[in-house]
């Protein structure tokens, strides 16, 4: 039997604010734990949380930036659950009345095809502590550090809309470049700063009815999420070709050890009785705020790409690569203002740096070469002081710190003779030392005396110790060898 | 309108509070007279009220984006039944 997968996504993505949701203590990473914990995020008696007007705008701006309907008024809610890490003993969160409402995200698949993801809404919410269960600890003890507690979230939930791992991963991809080109989360997907639960069920190919899904939460990168996708899209087959039924459940995904296992059934699911939250009235979100907002919305990936196509004449392909994630973006556009070579810095950035960045695990942001080193470079092939392959060489030395481009040619000695007379020269030199080369040119057909040519470049290249420039070179040799014939 | 003995019971559960046998009937009980006002409630005729859950019209007041707490660590955990490293202790939470 064929089967179709159907997956949904619950995407929580931390917003970039300087303080909580609720308190005005900080949300900086890093910090000592529990020094980030004010009086509200410990929920102390007689305390009341004040809502964070920036974690409301940045909320509005994510639904402006998907075309969502925003709502103008929208409430908090309380979840009702006990863990030692959520100190209120609910979480402050958004049910009946989130602040975004339906909106769709087009996701581009590998075949060039465009899908629209419907987005049902997206929620703003508070983040809960950390407890951490190794380590320094007395035995039978957990710790809990409470300054990631009260961290703005928008939890943003799509609808049951993608059909392969490959979709979902797009999906989560477009969101990631989406909110940090609009700059309300840092993106810092090592830091927690996105986080995916993903809902997976499949069905007979053909069928409208959808099968039983599982929940597995908290996945923090693509690989992850990939992986957990394909994995439990395989359980599910295996087991109803089987004679097996799937049970709706919570499952967690171990990255490191490949491994998922369930968390809890819907059985032993908590029943959150959910309630509107006394302490916070409505939200009111004005047409004034939302226009005003509108008008100060950064460029949106989607346009970003059509004016890479335009404004520097890159390829689509090119375009939609570099546009893809909002810190390339600002890479290239930065390099490119110095080189004013976009598409020899687009192929650099596509290939050697992206190369070297993914087989590393660094990204652009924290790029060994900066953009500026970068369009040094450039400039320094487009105008033939160093070929392509010196390029790599320097690239290398860069990439390792040894100094700008032009440090590194003047130390290595890598500057390309591009000089006429001092090539002239030593064509005419290896041309004279050759004479049995030269009288297998002259005897080869007409056709077949390009290839001859190699034999030759390969002499002088040797010469000229890889500092020659081909292009010249090879005009010159011909000539020469032309007015011998 | 009747609450069943096990809806009590998987309350408390989650609440995490222990109901002994001998107070279950009487709580069952009195939950069960709440739900009855609340019953009652349901019949008055509020077709032209628009549904609410604050009593006043006002909305909610929003504070700007700065730094305004410091580190009261060493206050608040003063009063921690139980800290380590700087992290609240608790009974180990998973196997």
């Amino acid at each position: 039997m064929n089967w179709e997968t159907v997956i949904g996504l619950e995407v929580h993505v931390q917003l970039a604010t300087k303080t909580k949701i609720f308190s005005g203590a900080s949300t900086s990473f890093g910090a000592e734990p529990n020094s980030q914990a004010c009086a509200i995020d410990l929920a102390m008696p007689g305390t009341l949380p004040v809502l964070n007007k920036q974690a409301v705008h940045y909320a509005v701006m994510f639904g402006l930036a998907i075309d969502a309907e925003i709502e103008q008024e929208s409430i908090f809610e309380r979840k009702n659950y006990f863990y030692p890490d959520l100190p209120k003993g609910y979480q402050t969160t958004q049910l009946e009345k989130p602040v975004v409402g339906r909106g769709s995200v087009v996701i581009q698949l590998e075949d060039g095809t465009n899908k629209a993801i419907r987005i049902h809404h997206a929620h703003l919410e508070e983040d809960a502590g950390k407890s951490t269960h190794e380590g320094d600890l007395p035995h039978g003890v957990s710790g809990v550090d409470l300054n990631r507690a009260g961290t703005p979230l928008i939890e943003i939930v799509s609808e049951p809309d993608m059909r392969s791992a490959e979709e979902a991963v797009a999906f989560a991809k477009k969101l990631h470049n989406i909110v940090t080109s609009i700059g309300i989360c840092d993106g810092e997907m090592s830091q927690g700063s996105m986080r995916f639960d993903v809902n997976v069920s499949v069905r007979p190919t053909g069928s409208s009815t959808l099968g039983t899904r599982t929940e597995t939460k908290n996945l923090n990168s693509f690989k992850f999420m990939e992986e957990a996708i394909e994995r439990e899209v395989e359980r599910q087959i295996d087991l109803i070709e089987d004679g097996g039924t799937v049970i709706q459940e919570t499952r967690l995904y171990n990255g490191d050890t490949k491994v998922a296992k369930s968390m809890r059934s819907k059985e032993e699911a908590n029943d959150y009785r959910y309630f509107p939250c006394p302490d916070l009235l409505p939200v009111i979100v004005t047409d004034d705020t939302i226009e005003e907002l509108r008008r100060a919305l950064p460029e949106l990936p989607d346009a970003r790409m059509e004016r890479f196509i335009h404004e520097y004449s890159l390829s689509t392909y090119d375009a939609n690569i570099l546009a893809s994630n909002s810190a390339m973006s600002v890479f290239f556009e930065s390099s490119t203002a110095r080189s004013d070579n976009p598409k020899l810095t687009a192929n650099w950035m596509i290939g050697e740096l992206t190369a070297r960045l993914n087989s590393e695990n660094l990204d652009f942001v924290n790029s060994p070469v900066s953009a500026e080193q970068l369009a040094a470079l450039v400039v320094r092939i487009a105008d033939n002081s160093i070929s392509n392959k010196m390029a790599k060489q320097v690239f290398d030395a860069i990439w390792q710190g040894e100094g700008s481009a032009d440090e590194i040619i003047e130390a290595k000695g890598l500057k390309q003779v591009s000089d006429s007379g001092a090539l002239e020269e030593i064509v005419t030199n290896v041309i004279e030392a050759n004479p049995a080369m030269v009288e297998d040119f002259i005897n080869s057909d007409e056709g077949k005396r390009k290839k001859k040519l190699g034999g030759f470049m390969g002499q002088i290249m040797k010469a000229s110790k890889g500092q020659a420039n081909p292009q010249q070179v090879n005009k010159i040799l011909l000539q020469k060898l032309n007015e011998l014939l | 309108m009747t609450i069943k003995r096990e809806e009590i019971e998987n309350l408390a559960t989650l609440s995490r509070l222990s109901i002994d046998e001998k107070t279950i009937t009487d709580v069952t009980d009195r939950l069960s007279s709440v739900l009855d006002l609340v019953d009652q409630l349901q019949t008055a005729n509020c077709e032209s009220v628009v549904n609410t859950s604050r009593p006043f019209h006002s909305s909610q007041r929003l504070r700007s984006d700065e730094v305004t707490e410091n580190n009261r660590r060493e206050e608040f955990q003063s009063i921690a039944p139980e800290i380590h490293n700087g992290l609240f202790s608790v009974p180990k939470m998973i196997e």
